[in-house]
């Protein structure tokens, strides 16, 4: 552009003067400076929300994710995992992760940690969420004071949170079955616990179980409870029949164990935590009376022990008294025979528990001596008691030991010198028929079976010779008689022919009788006309008929 | 070299409004008397204006680029992705020329506009002589692509309003869309506010 090309300037209209308006700083630098605040106050907040940083170490790290696997508590977000790592060492995992603030009260000692993934047991299935939402780690807070930022996780979900209402016990047993962790505990067949731990005791004979039983269940569990195996199927065939007994469909699976209160149970008062109790294999075993007083006795039988078995009843018409503890042979040097003892062990008390009954003074408690059980025995046996096998069942031949009074025996005593105790026994009425089978074979071997059969060969003979002669006799018969039968039976039936003759119809015997008997008739008429006549005129007899005198 | 000639040098002013020419008169700060709009020879703070917004703009660029953008949670997972993420994850998926064209509108330009304004306050500020067309180009370039920057949010704006089903899938706005998207306003408002007479004023005492 060139001045010339300018249009001339004062033409132009001139501007309106503005005040002019006091010099700040322009309004729009108070963005940055909310930009800088706001950014500030973000910062500083993560800051102040961000929580401990953790670490916990597991065997593998399945199913989880860096800045993807949460960590909940009580199925609440406390936390997230930030990295994964192999650990130096390469046997485990570490999995850092990055809590809430608020969950820093959490992090003690015996917080635990563990990864909720899809789990199927026999017991049931868990973690089914996770099948899609992902695995988590799971946390259950401790109780402890001390804090703690390392971790080692756990592999198996634990069965009780920290925060669960119960109690835990011990239970000590010889064979754990099928028992699992995670196994309910019955009571009343209703779920009342779970096994928490298991674990071999020092020296491999025996095994500790952990049980936790859940409020309110654990209020029964006192000193006198009883534990058993649930576990599976308990199936016994003993001399009282084939026993099925299970507790529920899940511990057939996992196994479990029942408790209960013993049936005399005499302390009300709940257990203490960490109580030991024995584990029983099965509820008869739990259920039977404590016996504080056992009388072990030997019996020595006379049949074949066959059938009886280390645990048989021993039975006082019907009332187990005792039970079989053992079964041996006994080589017996002076006689040089075999013995069979049977090894039984008797609880006196019962039986006293029973005497009880009938209104008798019962014992002190003082009174369960040695002394008192032994004359008790003493008497009984006096008053012919005795032990005898018998078959329980027929079925499976269990034998059991009774004991009965026999009024036929001989008075026996009570070995108290041996040790143990010899009790005395009578041989059952099955082995009586066994021994008389015994002496009717032994007569029937006496039999003389060979001369017998020789004789009957001879008789035999004879009996062959008397049949041809009878034969013979009966040809000559054939022979010479036949033909003068049959010669007469002609003669006869010409004579019954002429006898037919005369007799028939047109016959001249028939002819005869027949004009006879009319003749005969007429005559009869003519004597009743006559009758008739002097019945109404008797007097004609002696005057004649009327009609003449006229 | 042909002499310019400014409008400011004959004592003249350009109502921005209904385009009448006045006469300064001396004054720096007028009306017009046309259409009583403020009128001046430059807008008055400029730029700092332009310094305020291109300085929070920056500042706003760092979280838009850090914080997620957009929260895609679905029936197995809850993923958070920020621009840098959605880019290497379109990258993955084979999608490169997308993948091009989401870095270099939502990256790119906005750091390069950031720059160049940046740049061209500095000259300004510094009173720095020379190239004063490429630099206005630049200008120009940079209020030209401005508004493509807003790609990424319009597709955010897109799947956050589509993908709604509610518990198989949800997509939400993360704080860093918010972030970017001020970052892009806040450019253009700075460019708006970017008084471009301002670059030819170093030169024209030559």
């Amino acid at each position: 552009m060139t001045d010339s090309s300018i249009p001339p300037s004062h033409d132009l209209p001139e501007a309106i003067a503005d005040p002019p308006r006091h010099s700040r700083v322009p309004l729009v630098w108070v963005l940055p400076a909310l930009v800088v605040l706001i950014g500030a106050f973000v910062v500083v907040q993560q800051k102040l929300a961000q929580g401990p940083r953790i670490d916990i170490s597991f065997l593998d790290a399945d199913g989880l994710e860096a800045n993807k696997t949460k960590l909940r508590y009580k199925d609440v977000e406390i936390g997230d995992v930030t990295d994964i790592h192999v650990a130096k060492d390469r046997k485990t995992v570490i999995v850092s992760a990055r809590l809430h603030r608020d969950a820093s009260d959490y992090l003690v000692e015996d917080t635990r940690f563990w990864v909720v993934r899809p789990r199927v047991t026999g017991g049931g299935v868990s973690g089914l969420g996770t099948l899609v939402s992902g695995s988590y780690i799971s946390v259950d807070v401790g109780r402890s004071d001390k804090k703690k930022h390392e971790f080692t996780g756990l592999e198996i979900p634990p069965i009780v949170t920290a925060d669960l209402p119960g109690r835990e016990f011990v239970l000590h047993t010889d064979d754990i079955g099928s028992l699992s962790v995670g196994a309910t505990v019955f009571y009343r067949h209703l779920a009342a616990g779970q096994v928490v731990a298991y674990s071999l005791d020092r020296g491999g004979a025996s095994v500790t179980i952990k049980i936790f039983v859940n409020n309110p269940f654990d209020a029964f569990v006192t000193g006198s409870t009883r534990f058993w195996q649930a576990s599976g199927i308990d199936m016994s065939i003993d001399s009282e029949g084939v026993k099925l007994r299970t507790e529920s469909l899940s511990s057939l699976l996992e196994g479990g164990i029942a408790f209960q209160l013993a049936p005399n149970a005499t302390s009300t008062a709940s257990a203490a935590p960490d109580t030991e109790f024995n584990l029983y294999s099965d509820r008869d075993r739990a259920m039977r009376q404590t016996n504080s007083e056992v009388r072990t006795f030997i019996m020595y039988f006379g049949g074949s022990l066959r059938g009886l078995s280390v645990g048989a009843p021993v039975d006082l018409r019907g009332i187990t008294i005792g039970e079989v503890k053992s079964l041996s042979v006994e080589y017996e040097s002076d006689a040089g025979t075999l013995r069979f003892p049977v090894e039984v062990d008797i609880f006196p008390q019962r039986i006293r528990g029973h005497s009880r009954r009938n209104d008798r003074p019962a014992p002190a408690p003082d009174d369960r001596s040695e002394t008192s059980s032994r004359e008790l025995v003493d008497s009984l046996v006096a008053h012919g008691m005795r032990a005898e096998l018998k078959t329980g069942n027929l079925l499976t031949g269990q034998k059991y030991v009774a004991l009965d009074f026999h009024d036929e025996v001989k008075p026996d005593h009570v070995g108290w010198d041996a040790h143990p105790a010899v009790f005395p026994t009578t041989s059952g009425a099955l082995d009586e028929i066994q021994d008389s089978i015994g002496s009717i074979a032994k007569k029937l071997d006496k039999v003389p079976f060979d001369k017998i059969s020789a004789r009957l060969v001879a008789t035999m003979a004879t009996l062959d010779d008397t049949l041809k002669t009878a034969n013979r006799l009966l040809g000559q018969v054939d022979g010479t008689i036949a033909p003068e039968i049959t010669a007469t039976l002609q003669e006869a039936q010409g004579a019954m022919k002429n006898a037919r003759s005369v007799l028939s119809q047109d016959g001249p015997l028939q002819n005869d009788l027949s004009a006879t008997l009319l003749q005969l008739a007429r005559a009869a008429k003519s004597v009743s006309a006559l009758v008739d006549y002097l019945e109404r005129h008797p007097e004609s007899l002696l005057r004649g008929k009327p009609g003449d005198a006229r | 070299m042909t002499r310019f000639v400014t409008g400011r040098e004959l004592g003249l002013l350009v109502c921005l409004h209904c385009h009448e020419t006045v006469r300064s008169a001396g004054k720096d700060r007028a009306r017009c008397p046309r259409c009583g709009a403020a009128i001046h020879a430059r807008r008055p703070y400029s730029v700092a204006t332009t310094a305020a917004l291109t300085v929070s703009a920056a500042l706003l660029y760092i979280p838009a680029n850090l914080l997620p953008v957009m929260y895609t949670r679905t029936f197995f997972s809850e993923d958070s992705d920020t621009i840098m993420s959605g880019v290497i994850s379109l990258l993955q998926e084979g999608s490169w020329p997308l993948a091009l064209l989401v870095f270099v509108a939502s990256i790119v330009v906005p750091l390069l506009k950031l720059l160049a304004m940046s740049w061209l306050l500095w000259c300004i500020v510094r009173k720095s002589p020379g190239h004063p067309l490429q630099r206005s180009k630049l200008f120009r370039l940079v209020e030209f692509i401005g508004r493509w920057s807003m790609l990424d949010v319009y597709a955010i704006a897109l799947l956050v309003a589509l993908v709604q089903i509610r518990s198989l899938a949800n997509i939400r706005v993360g704080i860093g869309a918010l972030a970017f998207c001020a970052v892009v306003v806040l450019t253009m408002l700075a460019a708006q506010s970017f008084d471009e007479r301002l670059l030819w004023d170093t030169t024209s005492d030559d």
